[in-house]
């Protein structure tokens, strides 16, 4: 198929439909309209459902009840529409649903602003919701890798019966390239036997949070974490940039500002100074060992985002603190150019060199 | 020999565990025998909210979810907007469905959402231990309310029907009781008639079920039978509010009106 120029949030959303994603429900929020305007008239030509609700918190619980009912369903907001949707989030994965939440998150805290921002990543990587659970994260770099990642997360959401975050920024959302819709082919999904679909020749499923005998609920938890390890060990994907070259220095950065850091590495090398970057492309599970590895040439990593840096912990745990691990980012919705990220770099240079603690 | 009386098929045979006296058991059998009735067991989907019904799942016969406390509704429309070929109801208290899940159902309700709502309401929170409920009758003492429902703080109860029917879409809303004999058969024929719009597809569907707590109200349960009597009745009117079959062209319903 030949490529298309394509909004980021209409590429997510006609990407969704291709996955069989017909399920959508959701509630206007900027910076991710676009998805539900495209999808109120898409949906209808493909037979889906399109539906705009009374809230983020009743979006969410929809998902609960869909996912429960066996389809494939999802929605998209942005960081405050997605802090409302936490109270289902956790009820999906402690009832095991599959479902897809694309946050195109804008800046916080509190109502923030409509700009792009990376601030939401310790609510999706860590959790967000209460109790002991995870979700799978994928952050696009791009609109074609948002296209790839699409049928990816509905797939691995009904594989390992979880729900699935795709992490944009609002320059994903809102920026403008051609993309390609390819076909994916993945192995059978095991038989969604356990949904609520009616009971006919079959002893009644229930879908279901509440676990009132502590042993039980231990059971449940234990069940998690063995499905988060399994996860772990299999659905790791990352990136890099300039690791087949000498580099002093890795940058790490995920989403929009792997791109910024792509400029800036380019301009690094023009002055012959030799750096790579490390591009997660997963959060959760976040890709530790390939991290510990690039990390082995470099004098240090420099982690790259629109926050003020949430991902740095990560990196560090990755490396194990045996390189130094540096911060630059920028807030409030503004972008690291990649003068800013040339100029950080050359000053941590300068420092270590000069062996300034 | 013919059988009179059994279980109906799509009640679990499982112990309850709720109260003696509880009115719960009665609205639980009542469900059953219209899904039998009208042969929807097969295709019927529960939701059980937060409180004394959290555990309805184990209680019937046939699918069940779970809900966050007040999502019901949004359940359900996630349900029938996925599914529409399968028959969803919500099982809801007043605490539930009339105070942190007020959004969901009036918006369900306006969408005129192809669901069947069971609204159970005792005027008081009864899983908790007994707090005031949205429902709670003026003066009605409660563990949150030690002096009695002061209207001048907190405002007067909910009339649930009464807010629902002034929407303009289609619905069928039917306020009936539980607590005696006379009162059940009617409100298993609303219950019945809720869930047939529901399976000819034709409008939302709710049926509010005055019911007693004796264990909240600190009541025997004969006594808590003449107190929803008494005390209930007069503010919330057992009757029709709409139905399809009708309201030729209908209009936003007026408030009060005779039980009939």
């Amino acid at each position: 198929m030949a490529k298309v120029l394509m909004k980021g949030n209409e590429a997510i959303a006609e990407a969704s439909i291709r996955a069989g994603g017909l399920y959508y429900f959701g509630y206007p929020i900027t910076p991710q309209n676009e998805v539900a305007e495209y999808l109120s008239r898409r949906m209808p030509e493909v037979g889906g459902t399109f539906l705009q609700v009374e809230s983020e918190v009743a979006v969410s619980n929809m998902l609960y009840g869909a996912a429960g009912a066996g389809v494939r369903c999802w929605t998209t907001s942005s960081s405050p529409g997605i802090s409302l949707m936490m109270e289902a989030l956790s009820y999906i994965a402690a009832a095991e649903l599959p479902c897809v939440i694309v946050n195109i998150m804008r800046t916080g805290p509190g109502l923030g602003g409509i700009l792009p921002s990376q601030g939401d990543y310790r609510q999706a990587v860590k959790g967000g919701g209460h109790g002991d659970y995870r979700s799978i994260v994928y952050a696009p770099a791009s609109l074609q890798e948002a296209v790839e990642l699409m049928p990816l997360a509905f797939d691995r959401a009904d594989r390992y019966r979880t729900p699935v975050l795709v992490l944009g920024d609002g320059m994903i959302g809102q920026m403008m390239e051609p993309v390609e819709f390819r076909e994916h082919e993945f192995p059978p999904l095991p038989p969604k036997d356990w949904a609520t679909d009616g009971c006919k020749g079959r002893k009644p499923n229930v879908v279901n949070s509440l676990y009132l005998d502590p042993v039980k609920e231990e059971e449940l938890n234990r069940k998690l974490v063995a499905k988060y390890e399994e996860i772990a060990r299999k659905e790791m994907k990352s990136d890099e940039y300039g690791t087949d070259k000498p580099y002093r220095v890795l940058l790490v950065a995920y989403g929009t500002t792997a791109r910024i850091c792509r400029t800036a590495i380019a301009r690094l090398a023009e002055e012959g100074i030799g750096v790579a970057l490390f591009r997660p492309i997963t959060l959760f599970p976040f890709p530790a060992a390939r991290l510990k590895e690039l990390s082995r040439p470099a004098e240090f990593l420099l982690s790259v985002e629109m926050s003020t840096g949430q991902m740095v912990e990560d990196i560090e745990l990755a490396v194990r603190c045996r390189k130094p691990v540096h911060f630059y980012g920028r807030q409030g919705g503004l972008v690291p150019t990649p003068e800013e990220v040339v100029d950080e770099v050359k000053r941590l240079l300068a420092g270590a060199k000069g062996g300034a603690a | 020999m013919k059988t009179i009386f059994k279980r109906p098929e799509a009640l679990a045979d499982f112990p309850t565990h709720y109260c003696p006296g509880c009115t719960h058991g009665i609205t639980h059998r009542l469900i059953a025998e219209a899904l039998d009735e009208l042969g929807l067991r097969e295709r019927a989907v529960g939701i059980a909210p937060v409180g004394c019904s959290v555990l309805a799942f184990n209680y019937f016969n046939f699918d069940f979810q779970q809900a966050a406390h007040g999502r019901a509704p949004a359940l359900a429309t996630g349900i029938k907007r996925g599914r529409p070929d399968l028959i969803a109801f919500a099982y809801q208290g007043d605490g539930d469905l009339a105070s942190i899940g007020m959004a969901e159902i009036i918006h369900a309700a306006n969408r005129g959402e192809k669901f069947t709502v069971i609204f159970i309401n005792n005027a008081i929170y009864g899983m908790t231990g007994g707090q005031m409920a949205p429902t709670t009758m003026p003066g009605q003492v409660t563990t949150t309310s030690p002096f009695g429902r002061n209207v001048e703080d907190v405002g007067y109860p909910f009339r649930m029907c009464e807010l629902l029917a002034s929407l303009r879409t289609p619905a069928f809303i039917e306020r009936v009781a539980v607590h005696r004999p006379k009162y059940i058969v009617k409100a298993r024929k609303a219950i019945v008639k809720a869930f047939r719009y529901q399976a000819e597809n034709r409008c939302f569907g709710f049926v509010e079920c005055l019911s007693t707590c004796p264990t909240n109200w600190g009541m025997t349960p004969h006594k808590a039978l003449d107190w929803l009597e008494e005390n209930m009745l007069p503010y919330y009117p057992l009757r029709n509010f709409k139905d399809p079959e009708t309201d030729e062209n209908p209009e936003p319903a007026q408030g009060g009106g005779d039980a009939s």
